[in-house]
């Protein structure tokens, strides 16, 4: 039975041209397309959006003549772009601060032996499941200045407490980190509860032993074990941060652009009036942005997969 | 002490109780403001009971989106099927027949998965329209294939790279080429991975808004997530219609959610790269 299933799968090396019977090249063979692909749809692209950056294309018809850094002096001088990295500064502090603090008290406390902690579990992960648009949607409705969550507040008797949420024509930003943090931060707790299970037990039971408070355990043990986690965290919060688009796309981008994003503006910019060559701009921004936070995470990672 | 103890037992579950109500509101009124119609609507009400039952916004919503739900569908199945296989076999590669700069190649995969996808939408309209699949579902799973590709070789990588060497070593003695012990050894040991990638790719290829806009903005073509849009760019906002929208489009991904949910927390921890 064995010899007969080796002889068949050694009849189809021996039907492909000489050339193609090594194993490794066939696997490179295997991969070629895929390379291909993303070389060509991830990283050529990027480097058109680059070229495009500099070229004349502002109408809908394609001109990709030189034109210098007229895009880039317009991006510069845009007030709109000025706004824009206000929010994103406002919009990343409020929603990566969001994000890992709830996510890490979420965490810390599904890990003292809650009782029902599939249930808050799941319930906590579940804005995840969701399309972003889908929070936009509900959001946008429960943030009505006028009714809304103010109700609530109202109800509870702060009836002089009216925030105008993505209404604030400063800090709408904000309000939209709220909607941010409800879909992320429930993954930011999966990620910091699975990295607290991770703690062998003995370690957590030497610090008892030696006295260490709740607190203490946190401070001089966890904290610092889960150190990775939270680097991870940052950095796929702080990626979120720059690419911020479906929220703005759904709820308008407020008085005064409060709550627009530089994907948004990026978004109008080339496919709402054709100015490809700003919107190539915006976009080359943006993926310079990223650079430095996504690079050297992935350093850190394969330096400690290799190891 | 025994009082400071039930204190602090009670403070944790208020927190989480607390929390618990802040992830669940946004689908309760989603559901109660779903349920009433139209001129019981207004945002004065927002916590009010419906006076009655009344499944007419569903199916008010429902016939003006059931086209883009189908259309959700029939982008979804073959993007995931078909982004799920090739990270099957690109990871194989990536892990059993690593070549000299395959790890570069992987990392180039992984880093362009984390950049914002504006930086690549001006090309892929470009080269869609020269291929004439631009404004065509084709060309959005076309896309959705590409783009996936990063993300399910890197999970089924980790994963293959998990199965012991001596396994595939065994059975190159035996005489098994490339494809073989793909199809002997890898691919039957990779049911569970095959179910959290595809989980994995359902959900974000079905939650996807961004691309589906740009590509396939036509209200008839678009899938969900832009139908939801097109319902709260109507002049006055028929709230009723755009909760029972945001509820429908979000059935698959939580039902999915809700019975696979083990697959979906691994699919999680090990595409953030710390599973």
């Amino acid at each position: 039975m064995q010899s007969e299933l080796s002889v068949r799968a050694k009849s189809l090396p021996a039907l492909l041209p000489k050339w193609l019977r090594d194993d490794r090249k066939i696997a490179i063979l295997v991969l070629a397309p895929s390379i291909i692909a993303v070389a060509v749809f991830i990283y050529i692209f990027m480097g058109w959006t680059l070229y495009i950056s500099f070229s004349n294309w502002d109408r809908p018809a394609l001109d990709l003549s030189f034109a210098g850094l007229k895009n880039w002096q317009r991006l510069v001088n845009d007030p709109r772009f000025h706004i824009d990295l206000r929010n994103l500064v406002l919009f990343a502090v409020g929603y990566m601060s969001q994000c890992i603090v709830i996510g890490f008290l979420l965490a810390a406390l599904l890990n003292e032996r809650i009782r029902g902690e599939v249930f808050f579990r799941t319930v906590f992960l579940m804005p995840f499941a969701v399309s972003a648009v889908v929070s936009g949607t509900a959001w946008r409705w429960l943030q009505v200045p006028s009714a809304g969550i103010n109700l609530l507040i109202a109800n509870m008797g702060f009836e002089n407490f009216r925030p105008l949420w993505y209404m604030h024509p400063k800090l709408g930003m904000l309000a939209i980190t709220i909607m941010g943090a409800w879909q992320f931060s429930g993954f930011v707790m999966a990620l910091y509860l699975a990295g607290l299970r991770a703690i062998p037990d003995e370690l957590r039971e030497a610090a008892v032993i030696d006295g260490a408070g709740t607190i203490a355990l946190y401070r001089h043990v966890f904290i610092p074990m889960l150190r990775p986690v939270t680097f991870t965290a940052i950095v796929l919060t702080g990626a979120g941060s720059i690419g911020n688009f479906e929220i703005p796309s759904i709820i308008g981008t407020g008085p005064g652009f409060a709550t627009d994003t530089l994907g948004f503006y990026m978004f109008e910019q080339t496919f709402r009036s054709s100015r490809y060559g700003l919107g190539a701009a915006v976009a080359t921004f943006m993926l310079l942005l990223s650079i430095p936070v996504v690079l050297p995470y992935l350093i850190s990672v394969l330096r400690e997969e290799k190891e | 002490m025994s009082w400071s103890r039930l204190l602090a037992g009670s403070t944790k579950y208020a927190v989480l109780i607390a929390f618990a109500a802040f992830y669940l509101v946004p689908f309760y009124v989603m559901i109660l403001t779903g349920l009433k119609p139209l001129e019981d609507i207004s945002s004065f009400e927002i916590w009010n009971m419906p006076k009655s039952l009344d499944f007419g916004s569903f199916r008010e919503a429902w016939n003006q989106m059931d086209s883009n739900f189908w259309n959700s569908v029939r982008i979804t199945i073959p993007g995931a099927i078909v982004s799920t296989f090739l990270g099957s076999i690109n990871g194989y590669v990536f892990a059993k027949w690593g070549f000299r700069g395959s790890n570069w190649i992987l990392f180039l995969f992984v880093f362009g998965m984390f950049l914002p996808g504006q930086g690549i939408l001006i090309p892929l309209v470009w080269v869609l329209q020269f291929m004439g699949l631009y404004g065509k579902v084709n060309g959005l799973i076309m896309a959705y294939c590409i783009f996936g590709i990063p993300i399910t070789s890197l999970l089924f990588y980790r994963y293959y790279a998990s199965v012991p060497d001596e396994l595939v070593d065994a059975s190159k003695i035996d005489g098994c080429g490339f494809f073989g012990i793909y199809r002997r050894i890898i691919l039957p040991l990779s049911g569970p991975t095959f179910a959290v990638v595809g989980v994995w790719q359902c959900t974000r290829i079905w939650n996807e808004y961004l691309m589906a806009l740009v590509v396939l903005g036509n209200p008839a073509r678009a899938p969900v997530t832009v139908a939801i849009k097109n319902f709260s760019s109507m002049g006055v906002i028929p709230w009723n219609l755009q909760m029972a929208a945001a509820l429908i489009a979000s059935v698959p991904t939580i039902a999915v959610y809700l019975l696979l949910g083990k697959l979906f927390m691994r699919g999680l921890l090990e595409g953030s790269l710390s599973g």
